[in-house]
Parts: structure tokens; sequence; C-alpha cells
């Protein structure tokens, strides 16, 4: 394998990694979805814990978007520039959040609590659902043609092309509605987790709890049915120099495998098993048995679709258009300047590790 | 055609929008979290809970600021994408790279460290919470400098080829990026004017205190601290804001023209000190540029060159291709007119290269490789249907530049005038209390003036580069996305309600906890 090939691989595994922590910190937003029906004693208790949280999964968002920027420009130009319409409404559920933790209990705050806990609520419940829509159609695909040298056309200079919905379109696709409605009940779920480990009043406890009884049901049969839909999904793969479809292309990819297929294995039981001994015993724990599990089942479903030639983003209207980690990355000069800067990450993890375990110090 | 020029009128006035939004609160971050370092710094070596008070009454407002900096920061990064696909595309190889390591370095670092600094006072040791307050301090400065770098790089395109191939640039020099002359002005300049604003605030915010009659203790405290701050901030800014002129001059001289109104360059050129440009006045004409001006007699010559006898190129001299070599004599370089057709000429061989590869014809795609190389910094101009195009909007570069400046050294004198207020108080307060009120008052008035010059500069430096998203490479009809103007019209319009209702809340939260925690936290010092 050449050097370039290895670093192409190295960032998706970045990005990958990126992606499944920052889907694992959406239990902020799962979180805050609870606010609406909770008690103004809850309320305070709720915002005070992923109060202190909120802005890590804020960054992590920023930094898998700059992250996507870097590695593989070709899919933040297409995407962005084409899905206008839902990139936008996910920024704009993002930005409502920023201010509303801050804001919500100050004097002087001119709107009001409630006023900031209803946009803690739209971010909550539409953040996570976007997100879904938005990455479903890095598996199930997106409209969307690419044509580098039309740059070179003054009249119009256009290299990546989308429908005229911009976006909408994919709220058309149930299989992108059911994506996102299974991350959002994923972000409640883990919400309800967190929570419970992270608070000592009992009835707050017992609150949470009577939730997670029927939210993480709801999880667990939209992730049962998006994952048959995604193993029985077309996909993209480079053959002979071309990009061709192949029908189960993922399933294909899962059994040929075995470590994606193990990845995804323990990562599932990890999930069911945080939310078993939540459910099942008195455990408070749970949270990190289902967030470990939820980084393990993300990281192993972008590599069903990054690695070995597959198209991570197929096009449904060109398939040569589709992005691969070989037609869409930086170069190699780019990647391996950033390779050497990644290798801060562990430091970054650790006193970000260290610092969280301070702040949750009784 | 017509769609697409209102469309990059939309994107660029949603991308001016929410960068002059973002900017109203990211200096004073930049400003105030050093400011609060220093006072936990005192509180940590005297242990004097008059200074806890203090760090802790502007912690309260660096948080309420820090959080709206946060909303209208994410929009800047991803409309990027949404606004200017074409661009991502063609500087994502060098542009990503400062942002993620923006993202891994300094993000990660402000917002775990800030998580630490406003819940960690009774969780961590006194030393760690001091050391978090600095790194959040450290970590908002890195953000700076790395969204900096990027910015510097769009305004002098360095450490980079293009790729015909892949139709972009591609980084082959990251310290050149990172540490262009450009790059490196660019950052000086703009945090230590951060924290001149920062200091502004703090000294602004205390007088109005003082005017109430409150806090006289926390306010000397206050302004001793950012007075002397901030006289180190505006010294340095101005340093650099000369070494930036020169750094102008040379690498982008239409902007200098413009910053100017400078259409007819000579030796020994004047600079207007003061001047009403006339509106009328355009590079087709031969109207005067000034309905009135005060000009200072070689002043231009010396900030452009640091030589009074030296050669400034106007507007109409750099469209004929009149310049001045590193010697300071004048020579003769390639007019807007060819590099316009040079630039239509690479692009050919660009069109040539592309159908070559296409074709398996590798001799011919390499060599076509090494002519497009040797004229690629004309490329830009190539999307130019005349010579004018390049020209910028010269009376708003012109004024806000004059504004910037003005204000600029109305600021290095009050920043030392508050030094000597705070070194011997006496002088102020042995004065008649009418005389007092109106120090307060102009302290008062500085803290808007500050903003304003603020934003100014930053519209100097990029409207002063217009018509370009990436100096002489990419004009911004060819970066934007595949997008109707109404599209874009319609998220302007919603993102000025938001951020524009945000403000409203920020600066009413603001007043509320300065009159609120002056009456009851700073209260308690008894000082």
């Amino acid at each position: 394998m050449e050097t370039y090939e290895i670093l192409k691989a190295y960032w998706w595994l970045i990005i990958s990694i990126l992606a499944s922590v920052l889907v694992f910190l959406l239990f902020v937003q799962g979180g805050q979805s609870f606010l609406p029906g909770a008690s103004d004693e809850h309320k305070g208790l709720i915002t005070a814990s992923l109060g202190k949280k909120w802005e890590l999964t804020f960054t992590t968002l920023v930094t898998f978007g700059g992250a996507f920027f870097a590695s593989f420009p070709l899919f933040y130009s297409t995407s962005f520039g084409g899905a206008y319409w839902l990139w936008m409404m996910i920024l704009f559920s993002f930005v409502i959040q920023a201010v509303s933790y801050e804001y919500r209990s100050k004097s002087g705050n001119i709107y009001g609590t409630r006023f900031y806990d209803t946009l803690l609520l739209i971010n909550g419940m539409a953040g996570p659902f976007l997100l879904g829509v938005a990455v479903a159609g890095m598996f199930f695909g997106a409209a969307f043609t690419v044509e580098r040298v039309n740059l070179l056309d003054p009249g119009n200079p256009v290299i990546s092309s989308w429908g005229p919905l911009h976006g909408l379109e994919a709220f058309l696709c149930y299989k992108n509605i059911l994506f996102g409605l299974m991350l959002l009940m994923l972000a409640r779920t883990l919400g309800l987790l967190y929570l419970i480990n992270n608070n000592d009043n009992e009835e707050l406890v017992a609150w949470l709890r009577r939730r997670l009884w029927w939210n993480a049901p709801i999880f667990v049969v939209l992730f049962l049915i998006v994952t048959g839909l995604l193993l029985t999904a077309e996909g993209v793969q480079t053959a002979d120099g071309s990009l061709v479809r192949v029908p189960h292309l993922y399933l294909d990819n899962l059994l040929s495998r075995w470590w994606v297929a193990i990845l995804l294995l323990v990562g599932v039981v990890a999930v069911l098993a945080g939310i078993g001994v939540t459910l099942l015993k008195d455990c408070r724990r749970g949270i990190w048995a289902t967030g470990g599990g939820t980084i393990a089942v993300v990281l192993a479903l972008f590599s069903l679709i990054g690695y070995g030639g597959t198209a991570y983003y197929p096009s449904t209207l060109d398939t040569m258009s589709s992005l691969t980690l070989a037609n869409s990355s930086s170069s190699e000069f780019t990647l391996t300047v950033m390779s050497w800067v990644s290798l801060l990450v562990p430091f970054v993890i650790a006193y970000i590790a260290w610092c969280w375990r301070a702040l949750d110090r009784k | 055609m017509n769609d697409m020029i209102t469309m990059v009128d939309w994107a660029r006035a949603q991308f001016a929008l929410t960068a002059i939004y973002h900017w109203l609160f990211v200096p004073l971050t930049l400003g105030l979290g050093v400011i609060i370092a220093i006072m936990e710094t005192v509180y940590y070596h005297t242990r004097d809970e008059r200074w806890l008070a203090t760090t802790k009454f502007w912690m309260t407002l660096f948080g309420v600021n820090f959080a709206i900096g946060v909303a209208t920061g994410i929009i800047l990064e991803f409309e990027f994408g949404t606004n200017w696909s074409n661009y991502s595309w063609f500087v994502g190889d060098i542009f990503g790279a400062p942002l993620a390591v923006e993202g891994i370095l300094a993000f990660f670092m402000e917002s775990t460290f800030i998580a630490v600094m406003f819940f960690g006072w009774k969780k961590v040791s006194p030393g760690f919470h001091l050391a978090s307050t600095w790194l959040t301090a450290l970590g908002a400065s890195l953000s700076a400098l790395w969204i900096l770098v990027a910015n510097a790089w769009m305004q002098y395109p360095t450490g980079c080829e293009f790729n015909p191939a892949t139709m972009r640039n591609e980084m082959t020099d990251f310290w050149a990026v990172a540490f262009s002359p450009m790059a490196v002005n660019k950052v000086l300049h703009t945090v230590t004017s951060a924290w001149a604003l920062g200091a502004a605030f703090v000294i602004g915010v205390s007088a109005w205190l003082l005017l109430k009659g409150r806090n006289d203790g926390h306010c000397r405290r206050s302004i001793t601290v950012a007075s002397w701050f901030g006289l180190a901030g505006i010294l340095l800014t101005s340093i650099t804001g000369d070494t930036s002129a020169v750094t102008v001059t040379e690498l982008q001289p239409m902007k200098l023209a413009a910053m100017e109104g400078l259409y007819n360059g000579s030796t020994e050129q004047s600079i207007v000190a003061f001047g009403v440009i006339n509106p009328s006045k355009t590079v087709d004409n031969d109207e005067t540029p000034f309905l009135f001006d005060i000009s200072i007699p070689y002043g231009l010559s010396l900030l452009a060159h640091h030589d009074p006898h030296a050669y400034v190129a106007g507007i109409n001299d750099i469209i004929a291709g009149r310049a001045v070599n590193e010697t300071g004599d004048t020579i003769n370089t390639v007019s807007y007119a060819e590099r316009i057709e040079r630039g239509k000429a690479v692009r050919a061989m660009i069109a040539r290269h592309d159908e070559a590869t296409r074709a398996g014809n590798t001799d011919l795609a390499d060599s076509l490789k090494a002519s497009i190389n040797a004229d690629f910094k004309y490329f830009g101009y190539g999307y130019l249907e005349r010579p004018q195009d390049a020209v910028p909007n010269v009376p708003l570069t012109f004024y806000t530049f004059h504004i910037m400046v003005t204000i600029g050294g109305y600021l290095v004198l009050f920043m030392a005038l508050w030094v000597l207020l705070s070194w011997k108080p006496r002088l102020l307060t042995d004065r008649k209390p009418v005389v007092r009120r109106l120090w307060y008052l102009l302290a008062i008035i500085t803290v808007p003036l500050t903003y304003l010059c603020s934003a100014s500069g930053w519209i100097v430096a990029e409207v002063g580069r217009q018509p370009w998203t990436i100096q002489d490479l990419m004009p911004n009809h060819v970066a934007v996305s595949d997008l109707s103007a109404g599209y874009v019209q319609t998220t302007f319009w919603i993102f000025a309600v938001v951020f524009t209702a945000l403000l409203i809340a920020d600066v009413g939260i603001i007043l509320s906890q300065i009159r609120r925690k002056s009456l009851t936290d700073l209260d308690k010092c008894n000082d």
C-alpha cells in the first residue's frame, strides 16, 4: 500500500472516530429533548448537568466539519453547497443551542427562561434528526454530480451540481427519515443514560428510568430496521478504475471484513447491555457501555462505506460522480502535515477526560 | 449569469454579516480572557478576596460574550461549504489544514478549560483553576491564530502549487503558509488590537460604575490592569499596523492605493490625513479623486516603504503595470489587460491538459503543466472582463482605513492617559466632579469607538482585496456554490434576525449582570 493510500485511510479513520464520538456526545441533545415534560426543579438539574458538556459536543461537531474539509474537501464542497437547506437547518439548530445554557437563567434575560428551554428542545430534537438525515446520504446516496473541469467555464463555473430542492429532497426518502429518527432515539436513550449516571436526585433518576423504558425499545427497533435497509442497500464500488453500482455492497463488505463484523457485534452487544443493566438492575453506569458500544457501531459503519474502494458518498444521479477516498481527498503533503498534528489527539483526549473527571467529582 | 452575480452579492453579504457579528464578540473574548487571567494570577499570589471578586465579575461577562461568539462562529466555518463550494474545493487542500489544526489544538482546549474556569472553583485546586483560565485565553488566541493564517493565505497565496489534474491548489510548504509575512502581521495585528478592545471594555464598564459612585476599589483594580494591558496592546497594534502597511504595499498594492484613494502615484507621495472622496470619481474618468483633502507631505511613501522619497503606485499605475521593485525603482510589470489575456490563456491550457489526461497523452499533459505553472499567478484575471473589474470599492476602503487609523491613534492617547490616572489617581480624584464625569463619559464612549475601529480594520482588509476571494487566483463569482440568489437571500434574513435578537439578548444580559454583580458580589468586598 502506498503512503498516500495509507494517509487517506488514516484520515478516514480520524473522521470515523470524530463521527462516532460526536454521535455519543449527542447525549446532550438527547437530554435536552426531555426538558418539556420535566418539573422546574428537574429542568434545573438536567440543564446543570448537560451545561458542563454541551461545548464538547459543539466543538466535536465543528472539528468534524473542519477535519472533513481538510482531509476530504470535495465532500465538503459537494455536500454543504448542494444539500444547502439541510445543512442550514442543522446549523440553525446548533446556533440557538450555543447561547441557551449561558442565557437561560441569567438576570436580564429579556426573552425568559422558557424561550431558551424551547431553543434547547428544538436543538435536542432537530439536531440529531437532521444530522441523521444528512449522514444517511453517505449510505443511501444523494442527488449530485461532480465535474471539476466546469471550473474553467466562466459563464457557469460549477464543480458540484445538485437538484433544485438542494437538500430538501432528502426528506422525501423514507430511508433517510428512518435514519434520522434512529439517531434521534439513540440520542434520547444516551441522554437518559447520561443523566441517570450524572445525577444524585432519586426522584429525577426514577423519572428518567420511566422514560428509558419506552425510548430505548423504539431505538432498538429503528436500529434493526435501518441496519437491515443498510445491509441490503445498493452501493458504489471502484472496479478497474471506474465506479459501478453493486447490490448489497455493504453486506458484502461486512462479510469480507471480519474485524468490522466483530466491531459491529461488540458494539451492538455493548449498546444493549448498557440499556439492559440500567433498566433491569439498579445500575447507573449504563452510559459507559452504551456510549462505548455506540462509538464501536459508528466506527464499524464508517468502515463499511469508506474502505476498499467503496464510495462513501454515492451519487444517485451519476455513478461516476460518487465520492471515494481516492477521488475526494487532500494531497499527500497536506494529509502528511495533518497527520503529524493528529498525533496530539491522544493528548487532547487525555486532558478532556482529566478535566471531565475533575468536574464530575462529587 | 445575472442571477449568479446577485447570488454572489448575497453570499458576500451573508459572509460579511456573519463575520461582523462574530467579530463583535471574538475580540472581547481574546482581550478579556487575558485580562481575567492576569487578575486571577494576582489573586493566586496574594489570596486577596477582593481580587477574586474582581476576577469573577469579569468572568461572568466573559461567559455571556463567549457563548454568542461560539454561536456566530460555527456559521462561518460551514458557510465556506454552503455558499462557497467551488472555493472549498479550489483551496481546501490548503485552507482545510489550518482549520483542522484549529479544531484539534485550539477549540478543544478552549471548550474544555472554560468549563473548568466556570464550574471548577470548588472542584479543582487554585493552581489548576488558574492554569485553566490561562489555557482558555490561550485556546482562544490559538483559534484566532489558525483562522487568521487561513485568511492571510487568501490575501497572499503562497506555499502551494496548482495541480491541473485535480483542478485545485495543493500545499507544498506548510511553514510558508503559516509564517508568510501576511500571516505574521495579520495574527499579531489582530490579536493585539483585540487586547486593546478588551481593555477599553474593562475601562469603559469601570468608568460607568464610577459614574454611578459604585465599587471604587474594584474599578481601580480593573483599570490598573486594563490600562497597562491596553497600552501594550495598542502600541503593538500600531507597530504591526506599520509593518502591515509595508506588506500590503508589496503584496496587495491595489488595496493600498484604494486605502488612500490614490489613482496616480508618484515619488515622495503625500498621505491624506483627512479627505472627502469625490463620489463621481472612477478609473474611467479624469475627475479629481477628492472634493476636499488635507495631506501630509511624504506620508504615504514613508508609510508604504519607510522611505520619504519612494514611489507609491496608484490605481491607474497598477492597472497600467507600473510598480516599484525591491530597490525602490519604478519599473513596468504586467498590465491588468495583459494579465486578463494570460489568465485566459492559462485557462485554455488547463482545459487542454484535462483533454490530454483523459486521452492518456501524458507527454502533452506534462509539457502543458509547466506552462500552466509559469503563468498561473494570473489565472484569476482570466475571469475578469476588463481591468477596471479588479478595482475594489475605493470610498469604503478609504473611509474605513481612515476611521481605523484615527481611532487607533486616539486609543494610544486614551490608554496612556488611563495608565497615568491609575498610577496617579489623585490627578482625577482631586478634580471637580464635573471633570471626573467627563472623563468617565469619555471612557464609556470609547467602548463603541473601539468596536468601530476593529470592524473598520476588517472592512479594509476584506473590501480592499475585492474582487478576489483568493488574491489574483479566484474572483468571487467563480468561488460560489450552485445556488439561486433567493436561497441565500432567505437564509441571510433568517440569520440577520437571529443574530440581532441574540445581540439584543447579549447586551441586555451584560448590562443586567454589570448592575446586579456590582450591587451584590462586589459590594461584599467593602473596598
